[in-house]
């Protein structure tokens, strides 16, 4: 046993596998730890709110402030308020100017503002221009002068006679240390549609997928061990009789049946862990046909045949003669089915036939919600690609795991 | 003749069985909901309606147009019944649209979309584990972890990648649909260019997950066959590497034929989901229309078209095999 263990850890795919796997389980461990709450909490209103760190404007008026002189504080702001279209309209002002824009790339403010600077003159009349369209461009030459100078702010704030009181005046130079202000929240990938965070969300969706995984994979192998067990070892009409089911069930795509019982369920009564069980018991079959393979090359071994002799009882030769010789193999097997439950339950919730809605997130349910408020279009990518990174790589890990253990136990293999 | 008599015999009874099963299965079991499905649509149709007499009366007429007021066995027989005049009930969703109207309109989308992409995926990762197999060095410690990277992704994450890269990002496909939301299907010019152009992502989604797969099973197929007997005594006997690369590439494959034919309904499951991120017109977009629309006879009849395509189809992969594999001939010799 410690000799075989050895060997496994010595395959460089198992410890890879291995290594990610600990790690997402380390991650769902310790991370509700740190940030403990409700993963389904909407904290925000709004929807699809990209990640980042979000300060209150609230809190950072009243906090005592620090003069920093900043040399491109001007034109760093007028870079983040100066929109798309006005800066493809100031491209056509200079352009119907015949100022020369060879190589000049709008989304560069400062070569922009240069340009514009240099150039802009609002008493020149370019050709085929309207008087509203030369009114706008001097009000935008005018808000385009005040925005990178930057004016004082006033902040009022209504007191309780309901006068209007004022109670700071911002300057540009003026700056709050982050670690001051009372309230700022990290959202590192955001919120989801209804305003959810979503690592916290996707951390518990995966220790419930993880678990979803484990059951069907547990009831899955066991069913599957213990039929194909019973019908490799006593052949005859028991194994008749099970090989019909099996390959009946085989050739009926599970996909279809899990879909079937999923939905005659209904609603009401699918929570995460009769999915898990519903999975399972959808998905036995190729265990069962590939033990009973294995189990019928094992039966008339001599070690058998001397138990059978010595009067053991059917349970006592299959759990001390045979499983012994097909563990490693029903352990592959197993992660498979683990790997394998996770995925159908994300198929399913996508279907919109996942566990009911209001208790748990899972991966899948997760999915069928960007889905739904179409994620992938609006370009909310933090709704969704992590959740498929977070399959994929639950699955590349068990995948690895078992290809590291192929290799171990199939020497040809390496 | 009589092995392969015996074969193809025993392999029609089995399809014949397993579809009488599937037909029971998709009968029975949305029958078994907890919850009466007719009450629920009689729910859902009558809303507003106050008078009790009035959404009883609506409750009977559906009782009477879905037969739920008869005994189960009976209901069993009319439903076979329909089913051979191809006649699979009314769609709740979309009533009154009959299911087998909704149904024909959708299927043409998913054979043309999943048959190619799954032979051709299952092609190119045959090709691939074989030159695994039989190069192996730097080719293999790369094509490995890649594929099996590659069959982790799952397809409907494939399919979300590849739209959001090449439709949302690089604009140079169609995010959603079969062709192009203003034009009727016909069979001009315009109309299939645009049928191809949103045929492409789909295709790419499925192949590039079908890949993987594929790859890692070969692979470990044509070690096998490589360490073989039969392959050291012909490279004893100073046969040609190439005409051995040959018989252990077609040894090989016999195995590979029959994997698929026993994935092809998980292939099919996943392409399926595929099909929903794509909003493509096939029967993975009805079921998932059907599901969130409580359509139960839509549902019925969406995954009795999907298990009856499986079914087809590893009966033809049966057949197929017998007629390749030397073993069967062989069998043909003995009787």
């Amino acid at each position: 046993m410690k000799n075989t263990l050895r060997q496994v850890f010595h395959s460089s795919k198992f410890v890879a596998g291995f290594i990610i796997f600990v790690g997402i389980l380390l991650l769902i461990t310790f991370y509700p730890l740190f940030h403990p709450g409700n993963p389904l909490d909407m904290i925000g209103v709004g929807t699809f709110a990209e990640p980042g760190t979000y300060v209150s404007l609230y809190d950072s008026v009243g906090t005592d402030t620090e003069t920093l002189k900043l040399p491109d504080a001007a034109d760093k702001r007028l870079d983040a308020v100066l929109g798309k279209e006005d800066r493809i309209k100031m491209v056509a002002w200079l352009s119907a100017m015949e100022v020369d824009i060879e190589g000049l790339d709008y989304m560069d403010t400062e070569a922009l503002m240069d340009l514009w600077r240099a150039n802009y003159d609002d008493s020149a009349r370019p050709n085929g221009m309207t008087k509203a369209e030369r009114n706008y461009y001097k009000r935008l030459n005018e808000s385009l002068s005040s925005m990178g100078a930057g004016g004082q702010m006033k902040v009022f704030e209504n007191d309780a006679a309901g006068e209007e009181q004022q109670i700071a005046t911002i300057t540009p130079e003026d700056y709050v240390n982050v670690k001051n202000v009372a309230n700022t929240k990290t959202l590192v990938l955001g919120t989801d549609n209804f305003g959810r965070d979503v690592l916290k969300e996707m951390v518990s969706a995966t220790r419930t997928s993880i678990m979803i995984g484990l059951i069907a994979g547990v009831v899955a192998t066991a069913i599957g061990l213990l039929l194909g067990l019973l019908s490799g070892y006593m052949g005859g009409f028991v194994d008749d009789a099970i090989m019909f089911i099996t390959n009946l069930f085989t050739v009926v795509p599970s996909f279809i049946l899990l879909i079937l019982i999923s939905y005659s369920i209904g609603q009401e009564q699918r929570g995460a862990s009769v999915v898990a069980l519903v999975i399972g018991l959808t998905s036995w079959t190729w265990t069962c046909r590939s033990v009973r393979s294995q189990v019928i090359s094992l039966r008339n071994r001599d070690h058998v045949n001397l138990s059978k002799l010595s009067g053991h009882s059917l349970a006592r030769i299959l759990l001390t003669d045979i499983l012994p010789y097909i563990a490693s193999y029903v352990v592959m097997a197993f992660i498979l089915q683990v790997s394998s439950g996770i995925l159908s339950e994300a198929q399913l919730s996508l279907l919109g036939l996942g566990p009911k809605t209001t208790e748990v997130p899972t991966l899948g349910l997760m999915m069928n919600w960007a889905m739904l408020y179409s994620a992938h279009l609006n370009g909310s990518w933090w709704a969704y690609f992590p959740v498929i990174l977070m399959i994929t790589l639950i699955s590349f890990s068990l995948n690895l795991m078992n290809t590291g253990l192929d290799q171990v136990f199939n020497p040809t293999l390496r | 003749m009589k092995g392969y008599r015996k074969y193809f015999g025993k392999k029609i009874v089995w399809f014949l069985i397993t579809l009488v099963v599937a037909v029971i299965l998709n009968f029975l079991l949305p029958r078994l909901m907890p919850n009466d499905p007719v009450a629920a649509i009689t729910g859902k149709m009558a809303q507003g309606v106050t008078d009790a007499s009035a959404s009883q009366r609506i409750y009977e007429k559906y009782q009477e147009e879905f037969g739920t007021n008869k005994p189960l066995v009976e209901q069993f027989f009319i439903f076979v019944k329909n089913l051979f005049h191809g006649d699979l009930g009314t769609s709740f969703s979309q009533y009154p649209r009959k299911v087998s109207e909704i149904i024909a309109s959708s299927i043409a989308w998913t054979i043309a979309l999943q048959f190619p992409a799954i032979i051709v995926g299952w092609l190119i990762g045959n090709i691939l584990g074989a030159l695994a197999a039989y190069i192996k060095k730097g080719f293999d410690k790369v094509l490995l972890p890649l594929s099996l990277f590659m069959s982790s992704i799952p397809a409907f994450g494939m399919a979300v990648i590849l739209l959001v890269l090449f439709g949302v990002r690089l604009k140079i496909a169609p995010t959603a649909g079969g062709y192009n939301y203003d034009m009727i299907p016909n069979l001009s010019w315009p109309f299939v260019k645009s049928v191809i152009a949103h045929y492409q992502l789909p295709f790419w989604s499925i192949v590039l997950v079908s890949i993987g797969g594929q790859a890692v099973g070969m692979r470990s197929m044509s070690i096998y066959e490589l360490n073989a007997d039969y392959v050291k005594y012909a490279r004893f006997l100073g046969i040609k590497d190439r005409t051995i690369v040959r018989y252990v590439f077609r040894n090989a494959m016999l195995p590979q034929i029959t994997g698929l034919a026993m994935s092809i309904g998980t292939m099919v499951g996943g392409a399926l989901v595929a099909e929903r991120v794509f909003s493509y017109p096939g029967l993975g977009s009805t079921l998932f229309t059907a599901i969130s629309g409580g359509d139960y006879p839509l549902i019925s009849a969406a995954t009795l078209i999907i298990t009856l395509m499986v079914l087809t189809i590893s009966f033809v992969l049966d057949i197929v095999y017998g007629f390749i594999d030397p073993r069967v001939k062989a069998a043909q010799f003995d009787s």
